[in-house]
């Protein structure tokens, strides 16, 4: 009674030691689990580690430090260099003008500039490739990943234009400064946390796209990695690539967190920030609107148009409905258990963060952070050798396709998770427990069942990964499976355009009401 | 004496297969009775031609056949990898290196005579362990418009020369295109292997897939493209939109660019279904899987005894192709050059 007393007077911000003591039975059961999950986490991170000592100093380096490495780390560099940067300004130009101006029918703008995350970037590509043959390399590229991933940094800008206090802009106003100052030394630094995030949800899509580049015939270490896998299994030199990989992975991960600082943005003081007043466009509006308007077009309207034309020009004959029928139900059934099984795992690791922060939480935290931030093909790459070498009776099973689903999309699950549990007040889980609830009944019937909306929306969200999931699937899947995703790569890859459709056009639809929730749930954050 | 001795001995060793091959052929598939969980397939072959072999085969004998799909070296490399644990029962390919591969590792269990019988013994190697179950002929494919036929290459080695750079394309990621590299190996040796495909990281422009190639060819980024025949032959039979500005350059004079790549099939000595499995492999070599050949939209070249191709290709006696034992590719051996020229 004492102890949830204490704990009761700590909250919200309890200190790790007591905290968990008061919750003794389920922390420490909790505590291993998300132990175990950890521990899972690093099993490709340890492996490819293990790989490079193996293969020993000499071969190892002479297939890193090779120029075909060179030449992959330039691509990359500039992919990102160039689609990144781009994608700010896009981003930040149509959530400004969604959020901030009286630019007409700024809510169905705003929803149209999330959709396209509703097609996947492998779709994207194909329909470039049947509008315009010619598009590909650095340019193609740039453009086709501009286009898929924009909406990464339109949603958290949106919504933190929409949070702004406006006071601040006001001061600044009243002390001189023009607009377009006031935009860029008041509004831009308080962007800081969404901008930072965004992008770098940005960057590691890069690195990890495969579909999207194949088509563009532009190399990176994903796809360079996958060739090597085509010609030699899992030789060194793709495990030497996928090591290269994951550092620039870390890379990345290290250029956030310094850009992101150390600064509070948070409204300070009591009462409520007053609503924004929206800027008047007032002559600009249509040209101005031009912008949204071209972007829809470019994003939405040429994957659409594209699907319908190969629809029709392979007419009712491509609905072959056994095999659309298969792949549906097959992609439909890895995706539900997948993401049922990455909302369990995180269930541990994201209570823990809430009511015991403390350096292992956060440790456990940040190991799964970092994996999830690996792309599909290394994890897959370390699951295949692993298994063959080591838990052959796992090999080529589902059991393995879903725990590396599981590591790839752990991170979605936790976030939504962790601000589930965090709105489910900790009182009512010790009430249960004081009216003779064990601590394992209390979490689950109550805090669960509190935080149940958000567990579903991160399954939500794993499962959108897990439909449009490509290279993970194609390396691990067991003998027969057909996934969405697999059967379109293998239809583009025989350039049969016509038979790939049927699959593009599922995946949109099973992909827009999981787009249509991140749209949501971007609102609610926002207060709204 | 002893020459007209072992001429009898082979006549009637020829005789005897021939006439019992029918026989055993069809003994075979009807004594196998079916397994509930059927053959697990390796397939590097193009699905739909697989898929038409399987469901023929399915029809006929009632045995189920699970695909795995993937590519040449890929699965070819899973096997060796897997050893005697791997869960497959039979291996298709569409060249034969991973083939070599594979017997290279003693995984293979011999084929039973009849089978082998099926197929004339320069489309299958010496020893038995596997057999040709189709053919491709390697072709130059160029835009008509932009190379005239006094510009095209004599053999495949002169796209190594300058004059080429930025000129031609392949899939150097792909087996096909390795196949192709292997052979070369085979026929001019390392040094020579070495040079040409540093050449061509020069030269020429890297493609995901032979049909992407021609593709392009078709649409003018590029003058020309190493591939296979089958990807045009297929398309001008279907709508010919990727291939209707294109025409087929074959090498011919037993150049390495006239080289013809087996498709081979083999049983797995770790199977637990041999059985089945050399029936399969059976089937597919024989009457009915070779005639799915030349009627199917595949478009590859029939190897089987007296079978017929389909009839809009050139005929392989026609294409001069250089003679390679095709258990002597090496399909680790090109993956390192190509490592070594940077295409990798």
């Amino acid at each position: 009674m004492s102890a949830n007393r204490l704990a009761l007077l700590n909250w919200p911000r309890p200190r790790a030691g007591r905290s968990l003591k008061s919750h003794a039975p389920v922390g420490n059961w909790l505590g291993s689990a998300a132990l175990v999950v950890a521990l899972l986490s690093l099993v490709p991170l340890c492996f490819v580690l293990w790989v490079a000592y193996q293969t020993g100093w000499a071969t190892a380096s002479a297939l890193i430090f090779r120029p075909r490495v060179g030449e992959l780390l330039l691509n990359t560099a500039w992919l990102l260099a160039l689609t990144v940067p781009i994608c700010i300004a896009l981003a930040l130009a149509l959530a400004w003008l969604t959020e901030r101006s009286d630019l007409p029918g700024a809510r169905i703008w705003s929803w149209l500039a999330v959709a396209p995350l509703a097609v996947p970037a492998f779709v994207h590509s194909y329909a470039w490739m049947t509008v315009t043959p010619g598009l590909h390399g650095l340019f193609g590229g740039v453009m086709v990943a501009t286009i898929a991933y924009f909406p990464f940094l339109y949603l958290p800008l949106s919504a933190a234009l929409r949070r702004l206090d406006p006071a601040m802009e006001d001061a600044a106003a009243s002390m001189g400064l023009n607009p377009w100052a006031v935009f860029f030394r008041v509004v831009m630094p308080q962007l800081r946390l969404a901008l930072c995030g965004g992008s770098l949800l940005i960057g590691l899509h890069l690195l990890a796209e495969y579909g999207l580049f194949v088509m563009m015939r532009f190399d990176t270490f994903t796809t360079a990695i996958v060739d090597q896998f085509q010609s030699s299994y899992n030789g060194p030199a793709a495990n030497m690539l996928s090591g290269v990989l994951m550092l620039c992975c870390f890379v990345l991960l290290a250029l956030e967190s310094r850009a992101r600082g150390k600064a509070r943005y948070a409204r300070v003081g009591t009462g409520a920030a007053r609503l924004q007043q929206r800027v008047a466009l007032g002559r600009a509006t249509w040209f101005v609107m031009l912008l949204p308007a071209l972007t829809t077009a470019l994003a939405l309207g040429v994957p659409l148009l594209t699907l319908g034309r190969w629809l029709i020009a392979g007419g009712a004959e491509v609905w072959r409905w056994d095999e659309v029928g298969s792949a549906v139900w097959q992609t439909l059934a890895l995706g539900a258990a997948g993401a049922v099984l990455t909302a369990v795992a995180a269930i541990p690791v994201s209570w823990l963060s809430v009511r015991a922060p403390g350096r292992r939480a956060r440790w456990l935290e940040s190991s799964a952070y970092l994996v999830g931030a690996l792309p599909g093909v290394v994890i897959a790459l370390a699951m295949v050798t692993v298994t063959v070498r080591v838990a052959l009776p796992l090999y080529q099973t589902v059991v393995t396709v879903l725990l590396a689903y599981m590591l790839m999309f752990l991170p979605r699950a936790i976030i939504s998770l962790r601000t589930g549990i965090a709105q489910a007040p900790v009182e009512l889980e010790q009430a249960a427990r004081s009216l003779g609830r064990s601590p394992a009944q209390a979490l689950w019937h109550v805090t669960m069942r509190l935080a149940a909306p958000s567990a579903a929306a991160g399954i939500a969200l794993v499962g959108l990964g897990i439909t449009t999931e490509l290279t993970a699937t194609l390396m691990l899947a067991p003998n027969g499976t057909r996934t969405l995703a697999t059967a379109f790569w293998s239809y583009t890859s025989e350039i049969d355009y016509a038979s790939a459709a049927p699959y593009a056009l599922t995946m949109v639809l099973l992909s827009l009401p999981m787009t249509w929730l991140l749209y949501i749930q971007s609102k609610k954050t926002a207060g709204r | 004496m002893k020459f007209s001795f072992s001429s009898l001995s082979h006549a009637l060793a020829l005789g005897l297969t021939l006439i019992t091959a029918p026989l055993a052929s069809h003994a075979q598939t009807a004594a196998v009775t079916p397994s509930a969980e059927g053959i697990v397939v390796y397939n590097a072959q193009h699905v739909s031609l697989t898929k038409e072999w399987v469901a023929g085969f399915t029809a006929q004998t009632g045995i189920k056949v699970t695909l795995r799909n993937g590519s040449d070296t890929e699965l070819g490399n899973q096997i060796v990898q897997e050893g005697a644990a791997s869960p497959a029962d039979v291996f298709l390919t569409e060249n034969s290196p991973s083939m070599a591969l594979v017997d290279g590792a003693n995984l293979f269990a011999p084929l039973d005579a009849a089978t082998l019988a099926s197929v004339p013994a320069n489309f299958r190697p010496a020893n038995g362990r596997w057999i040709g179950i189709a053919a491709r002929s390697t072709v130059f494919v160029y835009n008509k418009s932009k190379l005239l036929k006094s510009q095209l290459p004599k053999s495949i080695l002169d796209l190594a020369q300058p004059q080429w750079k930025g000129r031609w394309a392949a899939s150097p990621a792909g087996a096909d295109f390795q196949a192709i590299v292997s052979a070369m190996l085979e026929l001019k040796g390392e040094a020579a292997t070495l040079a040409w495909l540093k050449a061509m990281k020069e030269n020429a422009v890297a493609y995901k897939g032979n049909g992407v190639v021609l593709k392009a060819v078709n649409a003018g980024q590029i003058d020309g493209g190493v591939i296979y025949h089958y990807y045009r032959a297929g398309d001008q039979a279907k709508t010919g939109e990727n291939s209707n500005n294109t025409e087929t350059h074959y090498f011919r004079n037993q150049d390495p660019g006239a080289f013809m790549s087996i498709s081979g099939g083999g049983v797995l000595a770790s199977s637990k279904h041999k059985a089945e499995a050399q029936a399969f492999v059976a089937w597919i070599a024989g009457k009915a899987g070779q005639d799915i050949l030349k009627t199917g939209d595949s478009y590859e070249y029939a190897v089987g005894v007296g079978a017929a191709s389909h009839r809009s290709l050139v005929p392989i006696a026609e294409l001069q192709i250089p003679a390679v034992e095709p258990g002597k590719l090496n399909s680790r051996k090109v993956s390192e050059l190509m490592l070594q020229a940077g295409l990798l």
